[in-house]
């Protein structure tokens, strides 16, 4: 955020473009101000004073729960691909992948 | 994306460029642990399952599911930190790395950031000078754990890479899998022995997770992988360099030649007044070359946060002792000892150790054949194997036992060393053990003096004036008609043997 607390428009494009969303002129200037409303909610609670309150991560005071080294049975192919847009020869079949190589 | 930059410039000569430039090596290799069990569920982990059937909600990221780590992954992990000689942290947490890539399902991989499991930690590494063995500590940055992605097959275009793919088909059985990342510090001061630093860190590497038995670190089906960051500066006290990270280096071999390239192509760069461009390189087995993946000049932004699915691992200091206390003898120590029981010396221990053959040579020899038997084949003729295939000797199609088996045909007379490599030869195109190898080419030794003799009355017959001139007194002239009769018998005749029958049929 800029030092005035309000979100810019290069911030709004730089999330859209993070969030893969497409977005508009008209919705960049619409959405600013909209996303501007949340960050000032949530921005209250630095009014709190939380110098005595330890940062926290989970809601629970928990530490080290695992589980031990078994195998259980997963799904089958069929069974995994059968929520799949699209699929081939076994494999998720998705759009092509563009800026990136892998 | 930026084209232009794929074009392989032109490469400094090597020693010119170590004479000019310093180059300092950061290594950042992925171990996949061997866990029976992926990191965050219960599907299974076995390498080349039929596609997408080692998958289960929580891989697959569907909603609703859930993670629970897998306790033998973060003792596999704590017990490779302690072999490093790192801190084990007292409590640290998962986070979140958000990415869109098909290869995690989930949108966000889960990884640690800012809290590592294991911090600064070293490994001495051997490495081979032409003035003997000289030992280069590497400091260990961080080894932290997180989960494999699944792997993309891109279909359509040129080339079959990624750029002009008409679209992606993706295998999840990898999503998953526990993998845990070991970052060194800058490696600085190997000057032009940085390449071969960079292969014996992973070699060494290698070693020790073989010895801890916590992955089989085999480059070749990707379980350990390699990303080299090269960067040069002028002089030794200048700050670092602008750096290139090279991926897909999917060998030891590679190791070497892709920072010996990103030295040259650098160097190119820096000799003309260019300048490095910070961005993931991709390196080609088959060119010996790199070409630019995406630049980093827009830093990636991931967004990490605490994974908030898990709650921090927190290890108990007791707990950790334990795994100290039971560690196994240091691999470097296991290594002294096996060049102590097989009367090595350091440069013959080292280059086993450089052709990543000390555990291919040890089984070979716990497999029944003698020491010098088991290293004259790796480093002979199944060295020349792999190097055509272009990959490691572990990655070659034949076992230990097989070699074994290979050493004791030709000892008991079976086969001799034409022969064998005729055996290794089928071994290695699938023909089967090498028993089943000897019999379908029908390779054996001709060990039946009827056969034999035959074969010497043939040749010599062919040869009156040569057969003359051995009755004349002329031994020497007998070689002539043994090679007639080894050609005949396609070499499967025991050249000694022939040689006294032919004498015996001249007299």
């Amino acid at each position: 955020m800029s030092e005035s607390g309000s979100i810019t428009r290069d911030e709004v494009v730089h999330l859209a473009r993070l969030a893969r969303l497409a977005l508009d002129p008209d919705e960049v200037d619409r959405f600013g101000p909209q996303l501007d409303v949340i960050l000032h909610a949530v921005s209250r609670i630095q009014e709190l004073d939380t110098a005595d309150v330890p940062p926290t991560s989970h809601a629970l005071p928990l530490t080290n729960v695992t589980r031990s080294d078994e195998v259980r049975a997963g799904l089958t192919q069929e069974q995994a691909l059968s929520g799949a847009p699209a699929a081939e020869d076994g494999r998720f079949r998705v759009p092509r992948i563009l800026g990136e190589d892998a | 994306m930026t084209v232009g930059a794929s074009v392989t410039p032109e490469l400094a000569d090597y020693d010119e460029a170590v004479a000019s430039y310093d180059p300092v090596l950061g290594l950042e290799v992925h171990v996949e642990l061997g866990t029976l069990s992926k990191m965050f569920c219960g599907c299974a982990t076995a390498f080349g399952a039929e596609l997408n059937t080692q998958v289960c909600p929580t891989c697959l990221g569907l909603p609703g599911s859930l993670p629970v780590l897998n306790q033998q992954a973060v003792e596999s992990t704590i017990r490779v930190g302690l072999a490093l000689g790192c801190d084990i942290a007292a409590w640290c947490r998962f986070a979140r790395k958000n990415y869109f890539y098909p290869d995690m399902p989930k949108n966000f991989q889960i990884s640690q950031y800012d809290e590592p499991l294991c911090t600064d930690g070293h490994l001495d590494v051997d490495v081979l000078t032409p003035a003997g063995t000289t030992t280069v500590r590497v400091e260990i940055e961080r080894v932290h754990m997180e989960e494999d992605t699944g792997k993309s097959l891109h279909v359509g275009g040129a080339t079959g890479r990624i750029h002009g793919a008409d679209y992606s088909l993706v295998d999840y059985n990898r999503a998953g899998i526990p993998l845990i990342e070991i970052v060194t510090k800058p490696i600085e001061g190997t000057g032009r022995l940085a390449p071969e630093l960079a292969r014996a860190y992973v070699t060494t590497l290698r070693e020790v997770m073989r010895n801890l038995d916590v992955s089989d670190v085999r480059m070749e089906q990707g379980s350990l992988r390699c990303d080299a960051n090269v960067s040069l500066r002028r002089s030794p006290s200048d700050p670092l360099g602008t750096r290139s990270e090279t991926k897909n280096v999917n060998s030891l071999r590679s190791v070497e030649r892709a920072v010996r390239h990103e030295i040259r192509r650098q160097a190119a760069l820096l000799d003309a007044g260019g300048r490095v461009v910070q961005e993931t390189r991709h390196w080609h087995e088959d060119t010996g070359s790199t070409t630019s993946g995406r630049s980093k000049e827009q830093a990636e932004d991931y967004r990490y946060f605490p994974e908030p699915d898990l709650v921090p691992v927190a290890p108990v200091a007791d707990w950790v002792e334990r795994l100290r206390s039971e560690l196994p003898a240091p691999a470097s120590v296991r290594r002294r000892e096996l060049q102590a029981r097989w009367g090595m010396s350091d440069p013959e221990m080292q280059t086993l150790v450089n052709a990543g053959a000390v555990d291919l040579v040890g089984d070979t020899v716990g497999a029944g054949a003698a020491v010098d038997a088991a290293r004259k084949w790796w480093l002979g003729e199944l060295a020349r194997h792999a190097n055509e295939r272009g990959t490691d000797l572990s990655a070659l199609p034949i076992t230990p036992a097989q070699v074994a088996r290979l050493v004791q045909l030709v000892e008991d007379g079976t086969l001799n060393d034409q022969l064998a490599r005729q055996v290794i030869e089928g071994v290695l195109a699938g023909e089967g053990e090498p028993d089943q190898v000897v019999e379908r080419r029908g390779l054996a030794v001709v060990s039946d003096d009827a056969a034999l003799t035959a074969a010497v009355d043939e040749a010599l017959a062919a040869d009156p004036e040569v057969a003359e001139k051995i009755r004349g007194g002329k031994v020497a002239a007998a070689g002539a008609i043994v090679g007639a009769v080894m050609r005949a018998t396609r070499g499967q005749a025991d050249a000694g043997r022939v040689r006294e029958l032919v004498l015996e049929r001249c007299t």
